[in-house]
């Protein structure tokens, strides 16, 4: 059960310390559970996890293949091995490792992926990763999350302990503003109606909600009422609540942190059409584009990713 | 090795080769040249080195193997066929829709298989993981990990060597079948790999360099290899693709191969006659 911390104050920790918290809880129960970092210590927070559990702390050096075959090998003599590099380098640069040494032999690797979209602020271009979801969803089995908050991450990080296979969530490094109140807990695989709303349904994933719920409070004012989905899980996909709550909507929305193709919106537009649900429907992502330097807020401008955008975007598809 | 071990391992060794070209003869097609040039090894493991149970393949004391030259599969599978993990008849569905035996192994179907392997390069970070693991656990038990050297062109086997020799893994012992030939011809020719012997060294690997066909020189090396306490352990095999058949080594395109002519079949009916005669002759 959740509940929502309705102010969506800005969180008091970084997102890398949850999942580093989150990891050393786990490590204090569970010998078993063991962390690998490719050279992005100084960066991922995961310091604190070789300062309190050396012993289940893994260097592998710059090395983001090898480090996801190891996971592979390490789960299959028993281990959990959890991993970070940024999003870009934890899927696309190690694709075909979490595939097939990972997947395809029944291996776990559960994956961190930071910084994805245009959180990756000034690493630019060669560091952003809009592609990321949409990769991870076509390898079988697999788990994908988006986090909204530091509550939902820490829920994230310790749920993947409790099952064997790929499971990739991927989040900002820095703090984000709260969706729910401390205490919270989720249920993989199953969205969760942040807002009730009769005319629009958005469904949103990620940092994302937050600037949904925004949007939907606005439009509220001014008299469209907008339901808010966190579709935290993109896989698997809770279809039965799209379909349900899609029902009698004037439209449909996506919102994500992530290209309009292959990911939270594709998924959705699948699963709409499959079920011949007939709504007005709009993927709001990343139009096919490459990502560039700047601020976080820059590039959230920039790409069209902010909560007036959606508002543009709502606005435009109930016209 | 006593006298009985050389002779046991020998035979091994030729009924492994004998049951590689029934099978890739009555499949029609496979990888031939480098599932015979790891025929030796495979015998000196199950027949010496290797800690296993064959009844009880998932035994927790067991050593494992990964075999990341996952396209020698069918050379694998004839060890542990004549080492009782399953039936022979198996063999003979190999590649076939729903067999238990594909063309690259796979530790979900096959029992003996401890890693799924066939995208080159991916064996050698599975392996150094199962090391670090089994390091981890204070277990005593080893990973071997064997590596074509057609596959070192990955460079995903050097970010793992990295790893095995500066955390001195010496529990995976790295065995690589430089058996000089890759799919489109040489080694040398296709991307001139220089010494491995010097690589494997300037990685910080303790290295011998041994006959691939030489079933007591595998074995010695072997055992030196397990006596080195201070750093990674790696066996270059002096190989040659398809060795120990002749008709198999003289064919240049050795490594996948068709059993499509009558010439062929002669060829591979008349290697096998010989094989099963040296098997007759120790017994």
């Amino acid at each position: 059960m959740f509940t929502l911390d309705h102010e969506r104050k800005m969180g008091k920790r970084e997102l890398r310390i949850t999942v580093a918290d989150a990891v050393n809880e786990l490590m204090d129960a569970d010998k078993s559970v063991l962390f690998l970092e490719s050279d992005l210590a100084g960066a991922s927070g995961s310091g604190k996890i070789q300062k309190a559990h050396p012993e289940q702390y893994i260097q592998v050096g710059i090395a983001e293949a090898n480090m996801m075959g190891m996971a592979a090998g390490l789960s299959a003599v028993g281990f959990k091995p959890y991993t970070h590099t940024f999003g870009p380098f934890a899927t696309r640069r190690v694709f075909d490792q979490v595939f097939l040494s990972g997947a395809y032999a029944h291996n776990t690797i559960n994956i961190f992926g930071s910084d994805p979209g245009f959180t990756v602020g000034p690493n630019g271009g060669t560091h952003t990763t809009w592609e990321d979801v949409a990769l991870m969803r076509t390898i079988p089995g697999a788990v994908v999350c988006d986090a909204a908050d530091d509550v939902q991450l820490t829920w994230i990080v310790k749920e993947f302990a409790k099952s064997e296979g790929i499971h990739y969530v991927r989040a900002n490094r820095k703090a984000v503003r709260n969706v729910y109140a401390e205490g919270s807990t989720f249920e993989m695989g199953k969205g969760n109606i942040v807002k009730e709303g009769k005319d629009v349904l958005v469904i949103a994933a990620g940092q994302l909600v937050s600037d949904a719920l925004d949007c939907a409070e606005k439009l509220e004012a001014e008299g469209i009422s907008v339901e808010v989905v966190d579709m935290f899980c993109i896989k698997p996909l809770d279809k039965e609540l799209i379909i349900k709550e899609a029902a009698g909507k004037k439209a449909v929305v996506t919102f994500e942190n992530h290209s309009v193709i292959g990911g939270l919106g594709s998924a959705v537009a699948e699963t709409l059409l499959e079920a011949g649900v007939s709504v007005k429907f709009k993927r709001h992502g990343v139009e096919d584009r490459f990502g560039q330097v700047g601020t976080a807020d820059f590039l959230q401008k920039e790409f069209k990713l902010t909560s007036a955008d959606l508002e543009n975007t709502i606005k435009g598809v109930l016209l | 090795m006593t006298g009985t071990e050389l002779k046991n391992v020998k035979v091994l060794a030729a009924n492994i080769r004998i049951d590689i070209l029934k099978m890739l003869e009555k499949r029609g097609y496979g990888h031939l040249g480098g599932s015979l040039s790891i025929a030796d090894l495979m015998a000196v493991l199950y027949g010496k080195q290797l800690r296993y149970d064959a009844k009880n393949p998932d035994w927790d004391e067991r050593d494992m193997i990964v075999l990341s030259k996952g396209h020698a599969g069918p050379g694998w599978y004839c060890a542990l066929a004549n080492c009782g993990f399953f039936d022979k008849e198996w063999l003979y569905t190999l590649n076939e829709g729903g067999t238990r035996l594909p063309s690259h192994p796979d530790r979900t179907k096959t029992p003996g298989v401890d890693m799924t392997t066939g995208s080159l390069g991916q064996g050698t970070s599975t392996a150094c993981g199962m090391a670090q693991g089994l390091k981890l656990k204070g277990s005593e038990q080893y990973v071997y990990l064997i590596v074509g050297d057609g596959e070192l062109n990955e460079g995903q086997c050097w970010e793992a060597f990295q790893y095995i020799a500066a955390k001195k893994l010496n529990n995976c012992i790295v065995i690589i079948d430089d058996n000089k030939k890759q799919l489109d011809g040489y080694t040398k020719d296709i991307l001139n790999p220089f010494s491995y012997e010097e690589k494997m060294k300037a990685f910080g690997f303790d290295t011998q360099v041994v006959p691939g066909n030489d079933v007591e020189a595998i074995d010695e090396a072997i055992n030196r290899a397990k006596a080195v306490k201070d750093s990674a352990v790696c066996i270059i095999l002096d190989n040659i693709k398809g060795s120990g058949v002749k008709y198999a080594e003289e064919l240049m395109a050795n490594h996948s191969v068709k059993f499509n002519t009558e010439e062929m079949v002669n060829k591979n009916h008349a290697a096998i006659a010989e094989l099963e005669a040296f098997v007759k002759g120790a017994e």
